[in-house]
């Protein structure tokens, strides 16, 4: 099992790195939607957004390493797409990045902007670094708007890797799944 | 010429005449260095009190001390600044479901009556319009002082209290039985214009 990218397709690290993250963003997006719905009197009306919180923190560490280990890698071939598919592909892996690094900034500044610390499920405290009056508002709604732009990009993305497997049939969506040859 | 001078000397002894038994003096509340307040508590789960403030707001008064129920007080707050030391939680209170500050950005309070009870209390009904809806509400009000301040004007300064009902204006929220209603006071020092 090779650890890092080749060519030829993704190593563990990476193929870790997006399906969990894949998976973690999808039940964000559920979390997030259905939490701010919760009635004052549920039992999870305050450990929803904890684990919410606690969650969004993992993932900006997660994004941060990621972009790192991407960059200090092989990239691997994309030569079976059309140059059409190739910029848009581009445009979309880029425009992840910079929606979830937002998205996940202003869901930080939501719970910070007055000060208070992100209790990171009670592991350690991510510190508030910037308070404004009145920030939390903003980035809310900031928040919401990207986190619909992320899930839309999601979907996309999606059914351009559902079209590359089966209307194209290469290997893309499944050298996300099981790696690079050994070679 | 004989007659303008005639006509400007009446009307200027009218307006002498008209002026003079109103001795009711405007005063603008002191928000430009803070010596007044919008502060509010609302029972949590029925266990404490959690109290709040806005923090901006302007208004002005007109007073008399011999005939205080000629008073009028008239306050425009900014619904977005509410503060309760918790910036979730302020978020929260401007969303939609509770002050709904987008749609509704100022609260204000308009006196339509006064009237004094004793020497230093009144109770001053008015309009208050919150959530976009205006309904009558009556404040207790108490005079604390006034008097020349030590910089050359001249200040007089209240404390009025009251208790909303907040369904009453449609903030349909619900926070709990014990969190129906909110009670407000406002520290108000005018300084005389």
């Amino acid at each position: 099992m090779l650890v890092r990218d080749t060519s030829g397709g993704y190593g563990i690290v990476s193929r870790l790195f997006h399906w969990l993250m894949a998976i973690a963003i999808i039940a964000m997006f559920v979390l997030g939607v259905w939490m701010v719905g919760l009635d004052y009197y549920s039992p999870y009306y305050n450990s929803a957004p904890d684990i919410h919180r606690s969650v969004g923190m993992l993932l900006l560490f997660a994004l941060i390493v990621r972009w790192l280990w991407r960059a200090v890698n092989v990239k691997p071939s994309d030569a079976e797409l059309s140059p059409v598919e190739k910029t848009a592909a581009r445009a979309v892996h880029w425009g992840f990045y910079l929606l979830l690094l937002a998205l996940l900034v202003s869901g930080y500044l939501i719970s910070t902007a007055g000060g208070e610390p992100i209790s990171v499920f009670g592991w350690f405290n991510v510190p508030s670094i910037f308070q404004m009056r009145g920030l939390e508002s903003r980035a809310g709604y900031v928040h919401k708007i990207l986190a619909y732009g992320v899930i839309a990009l999601a979907a996309v993305h999606t059914l351009a890797a559902l079209k590359h497997h089966y209307v194209d049939k290469t290997a893309i969506l499944k050298r996300m799944w099981s790696g690079p040859p050994n070679s | 010429m004989k007659s303008r001078i005639a006509a400007l000397a009446a009307s200027m002894s009218v307006a002498l005449l008209t002026s003079l038994p109103a001795t009711a003096a405007d005063y603008v509340i002191d928000t430009k260095n803070a010596h007044a307040s919008i502060t509010f508590r609302i029972k949590h789960l029925g266990f404490s009190w959690l109290t709040g403030r806005f923090n901006k707001f302007s208004g002005n008064f007109t007073f008399d001390e011999k005939n205080p129920d000629a008073s009028k007080v008239k306050v425009e707050i900014d619904t977005a600044s509410v503060d309760t030391n918790h910036a979730e939680r302020d978020k929260h209170l401007r969303a939609a479901d509770l002050l709904a500050t987008d749609e509704f950005p100022t609260a204000t309070f308009e006196s339509t009556s006064v009237k004094a009870e004793g020497s230093d209390k009144a109770k001053i009904t008015g309009n208050l319009t919150l959530h976009g809806v205006t309904k009558e509400i009556t404040i207790d009000a108490e005079r604390i002082g006034g008097g020349k301040d030590p910089w050359g004007g001249y200040r007089d300064g209240f404390v009025g209290t009251t208790e909303l009902t907040l369904a009453d204006f449609g903030i349909k929220r619900d926070l709990g039985p014990a969190a129906k209603t909110v009670e407000l006071e406002l520290n108000i020092e005018g300084i005389r214009q």
